[in-house]
């Protein structure tokens, strides 16, 4: 450990020696990781979820040899190999974007709730970098553990059915075009960042905001509004803006030349740095996601327990 | 300069006017006790001194302001709200090496030397320790923090007897070392009398008596009065008068000592005599109607 700088400083004399400041990364750091320790569900959930999936596909390479000797030849192949693993990052992905939505309602909610907030208060860490590094789970740290997890299940998974092709007729070469993982995790790796990271960002941001805000009940506060607005603005003026802005930024994702990526894996191409950055609503989203995490910043300065 | 220093510092909550322009001066080194009824405003002095509150006045803690620099001031200033804020979830080890990683003067060899004159395990959550034991943890952190101000409110609330004076004891011998300051809001008078170097009595939002323990025992005096002397005693004004076992006890301020020395036995009252004195004579409240 790195306390052995800390120690030198004899207690008197400390006051004449030039207060030199914490590295911010080594903050950071300390900072991410203590959000982990609190919410282990980040991790155990999206594992366990794996763990099934994985006991299921073992299961089902009872019946794998069959199935690819039945296709061998057609074009069904392609199918039958690549959907369990588009089927795992899916899964992966929706476990760790519902973490990813729990973890922000909880963040700045349950350190008022225990009191703990008095504590963290009381050591030398400002409330921006507080809620920065617990932004940063969602929009940085769960995507890429979704892509690590994934990328590990898939060579967990490419190594069992190796381990059944012989005598289907299917050989290894053909195994590995058919999969492309290479060209998958591309994809994969892009999706995750920039449209659950970067394109969700504003909702992570939303949830923390009323994290930090509601005495009760974070989850009402954060729907509730929402649905009684929406409602209000279909009765007034007969339009649903509010519900067409939501649902396109749930299911949405960067738009590139006007048109939101789509949810299969297989047709996506992964996006240029250019077309990221010429996508209106990412940046619009960020904008907004930074106008929250604002609030949120303020607000917690304010609050005290509950 | 004052290690903290307060002028017309004033906090409104609602309707409810917690400080009412106290003024405030804390030299470095000396140990307040600030005393008060529930409600009196101590706890939003404390949270206005550490930062975890905004108000009106000014206010200087070791040159800071501690409403726009919080994170700054706590590099020097360290606060134990009460027992019952150290997060439950987390693990002893883990709390060292958070503290030591975020915090610039935080010995951990200093901290782990404490813990291991405790039953505390490294691998120990907080919510598996009992109200003490999270308490000398508490503790064990905030001593290994190399810091010139400690605040405490009501850092001993609701343990029992050994933890507490264990509590006062550590802070004593193994703390305070006439180069740090320390603020404790607390109920518990008569514990930490022996503590303090200064006296600050607190109620409604004001500051209604405020002196040190030396001008305490120059200028107090607690008299048992003999009966026959009970005439002659109340014609010098006692400030509170109370019966003990059919004694009258007799509160004076400001004469001579020697003069009541004829009238009975004559000591230095404690500290919670001496509030109860205060406060019976504050508006609004009955005699004795405090603790």
């Amino acid at each position: 450990m790195n306390t052995q700088s800390n120690t030198t400083a004899p207690m008197l004399g400390a006051q004449s020696v030039a207060p030199a400041d914490i590295p911010a990364l080594r903050q950071f750091r300390l900072l991410v990781q203590r959000e982990i320790w609190e919410s282990r569900s980040l991790y155990i959930a999206p594992l366990a979820a794996a763990g099934l999936f994985l006991l299921g596909f073992a299961i089902s390479m009872i019946f794998f040899p069959g199935r690819l000797r039945a296709a061998v030849g057609s074009a069904r192949l392609h199918n039958v190999i690549n959907q369990p693993f588009d089927i795992v990052a899916v899964l992966i992905m929706g476990v760790t974007f519902l973490v990813a939505l729990v973890y922000c309602l909880d963040a700045l909610y349950s350190e008022r709730r225990d009191r703990s907030i008095l504590f963290w208060k009381s050591l030398p860490v400002s409330d921006t970098a507080t809620v920065l590094a617990k932004a940063s789970i969602p929009i940085v740290f769960v995507p890429l553990f979704a892509f690590a997890l994934t990328v590990a299940m898939q060579l967990l998974m490419l190594v069992l059915i190796s381990a059944v092709i012989p005598g289907t007729g299917v050989t290894a070469g053909m195994l590995w075009n058919q999969l492309s993982l290479f060209h998958g995790w591309h994809v994969l790796f892009t999706h995750l960042v920039t449209g659950h990271g970067l394109w969700y960002a504003p909702i992570y941001a939303y949830l923390l905001l009323v994290s930090a805000w509601a005495r009760r009940a974070p989850f009402l506060w954060a729907t509730l509004p929402l649905i009684a607005v929406g409602g209000a603005e279909k009765i007034a003026f007969n339009t649903s803006y509010l519900a067409a802005i939501l649902a396109g930024r749930i299911a949405g994702g960067p738009s590139v030349d006007g048109a939101p990526a789509g949810t299969n894996m297989d047709a996506m191409t992964p996006f240029t740095l250019t077309q990221l950055m010429s996508s209106p609503g990412l940046w619009i989203g960020l904008l907004v996601a930074a106008a929250f995490l604002a609030g949120a910043i303020r607000l917690r300065r304010h609050r005290g327990p509950i | 300069m004052a290690c903290i220093e307060a002028h017309g510092l004033r906090k409104v909550f609602g309707n409810n006017v917690a400080l009412d322009g106290v003024n405030l001066k804390v030299e470095q080194g000396r140990i307040l006790g600030l005393i008060g009824p529930n409600g009196a405003g101590k706890t939003t002095a404390l949270n206005a001194i550490v930062g975890l509150t905004p108000y009106e006045g000014t206010l200087n803690v070791l040159g800071r302001d501690p409403w726009s620099q919080r994170d700054q001031l706590m590099r020097d200033a360290c606060f134990i709200a009460d027992v019952a804020v150290l997060p439950r979830w987390i693990r002893v080890s883990q709390l060292l090496d958070y503290v030591a990683g975020v915090h610039l003067h935080f010995d951990r060899r200093k901290a782990e030397n404490f813990l291991a004159k405790t039953t505390i395990k490294h691998s120990a959550k907080v919510r598996e320790l009992s109200k003490g034991m999270v308490t000398q943890l508490h503790l064990a952190m905030v001593m290994a923090m190399d810091a010139k101000l400690l605040v405490l409110d009501e850092p001993t609330l609701g343990l029992d007897i050994l933890y507490r004076k264990q509590f006062y004891d550590s802070l004593l011998n193994d703390y305070f070392d006439g180069g740090r300051t320390i603020v404790v809001a607390t109920h518990e008078v008569e514990e930490v009398q022996h503590v303090l170097t200064d006296l600050m009595f607190i109620d409604h939002g004001h500051v209604v008596f405020s002196c040190s323990m030396e001008e305490l025992e120059a200028r107090y005096f607690e008299v048992m009065v003999q009966p026959d002397n009970l005439e002659a005693a109340l014609a010098l004004k006692p400030i509170h008068q109370r019966q003990v076992f059919g004694r009258t006890i007799l509160l004076f301020e400001g004469a001579e000592k020697r003069q009541f020395e004829e009238l009975g036995e004559v000591r230095t009252p404690g500290v919670a005599d001496l509030f109860v004195a205060v406060m019976s004579r504050q508006p609004g409240r009955e005699q004795g109607a405090v603790q």
